[in-house]
């Protein structure tokens, strides 16, 4: 029994984080229970039935008219730890409009909603563990987390990998926002190098001439010492 | 294997957060786990999340994992778009009153790949907000002879299994209902994969 594996100490957030005020009467107060690869049920497939329309990796061409705000591609690769690619995987997106808010019955943010924004996006990787949206860029938005608490920019993403063990719900952030020091939500990953991990990059290649700004965000799901799915890479 | 042995530092998770919902859950069909045509003992299987204040939490997402009546895993179809009888997986979110109810099949023992038997369950990532990273946990079924047996439950202090089982539904036997207690008493285990 542990508490956390080794490997996750540092480029995982704990799961108490007290200033991210919402772990306090959620996190389990009981140390998680280690199961031995070989126990778990890493064989069990990942759902793959999930239909993808032609415009669900293009959010600017969801709705009758384009949403406001700056045009960005976000690409990059789904890897594992050890740099293999991920193809046919599953990613998922979600994040707000340009003016920072949701469309989302529980957002109440004074931000107006653009008719011609939906904010969700999904799309499957290719051969080499690819994807892209196209987006807007999203807002920063205050939440009540603590006095004057801002959210920095961030886009959603959710990845099925290879197993449940590889699934992974993460947030993308921009390189350089000012409210990185202030985000108990970013700053609960102590470990620097996993920080980064999460800002993605600007990329004049992902940039689309006359078009739209590119931003790389590669996503690295933790990999298998069994490597059960060898065969599918 | 450790960090240092790894070519690349692994994307830390991030909270779902309360607004994930036009994002993750719009498809009705991941309630069915298993349609009405699926050979198998069917049943509801209701999951509830309460917070270390035993209050329900109404932005959780749930997802469940499990292989069918014979203990065989869903076939990925060949095209996304074909209808799947036994999706083996499912995700809902959670209402107000902190529940969300799947419907299934009671999944068959399996066996791992050391030649052990595991008894019948269904594998569960929990996702809401304020947890930065989701919890994994297993629902196993209340007077299963075969959990007295099973290798994963006997990792598990004997005080806190009981955590682990779903229980029947007096009023509806075809209901199984699983606590899910983020915190504080009778806590579920939560397990580290």
């Amino acid at each position: 029994m542990s508490v956390v594996r080794p490997d996750l100490a540092g480029s995982q957030p704990p799961l108490l984080y007290p200033p991210y005020r919402s772990t306090i009467r959620r996190a389990p107060s009981q140390p998680l229970i280690r199961v031995p690869e070989s126990l778990s049920d890493l064989s069990l497939p990942v759902y793959g039935a999930f239909p993808i329309a032609e415009t669900d990796n293009d959010l600017t061409r969801q709705y009758p008219g384009e949403p406001q705000g700056q045009r960005i591609v976000v690409g990059g690769r789904v890897l594992d730890e050890d740099g293999r690619p991920l193809r046919d995987t599953l990613v998922e997106m979600w994040q707000t409009n340009a003016a920072g808010r949701y469309r989302h019955a529980v957002d109440d943010h004074p931000a107006p909603l653009d008719p011609n924004f939906g904010g969700a996006g999904r799309t499957i990787t290719d051969a080499e563990g690819r994807y892209h949206f196209t987006t807007v860029r999203p807002g920063a938005y205050p939440w009540r987390n603590h006095d004057n608490a801002w959210r920095p920019a961030h886009i959603h993403f959710s990845i099925f990998g290879w197993c449940f063990r590889t699934r992974l719900i993460t947030q993308m952030y921009f390189q350089d926002d000012p409210l990185f020091a202030y985000d108990p939500v970013l700053q609960a990953v102590r470990d620097e190098r996993a920080r980064q991990r999460l800002v993605s990059r600007f990329d004049l290649t992902l940039t689309t001439p006359e078009w739209a700004l590119g931003y790389r965000f590669d996503i690295v799901v933790r990999g298998s010492a069994a490597t059960p799915f060898e065969e599918r890479v | 294997m450790s960090a240092e042995a790894r070519d690349l530092v692994a994307t830390p998770s991030e909270t779902v957060g309360p607004f994930f919902h036009f994002g993750l859950a719009t498809n009705p069909d991941l309630a069915v786990v298993a349609e009405p045509s699926v050979a198998g003992t069917h049943i509801a299987l209701r999951f509830r999340v309460t917070d270390g204040d035993a209050a329900p939490v109404p932005d959780a997402l749930v997802e469940i994992w499990q292989v069918d009546g014979a203990g065989a895993p869903a076939q990925r179809p060949a095209l996304p778009s074909q209808p799947v009888a036994f999706r083996g997986f499912g995700r809902l979110p959670t209402g107000d009153d902190g529940c969300c109810e799947f419907r299934t099949v009671l999944p068959g023992p399996t066996t791992d790949d050391q030649g052990r038997r595991q008894a019948a369950h269904v594998n569960v990532c929990l996702f809401a907000r304020g947890l930065l990273r989701h919890l994994h946990t297993r629902v196993y079924f209340l007077n299963d002879p075969a959990v007295a047996g099973d290798p994963v439950l006997a990792l598990v202090p004997a005080a806190r299994r009981g955590t682990l089982l779903a229980r029947p539904d007096a009023a509806e036997p075809h209901r199984w209902i699983f606590d899910l207690r983020l915190q504080g008493q009778d806590e579920t285990v939560f397990f580290d994969l």
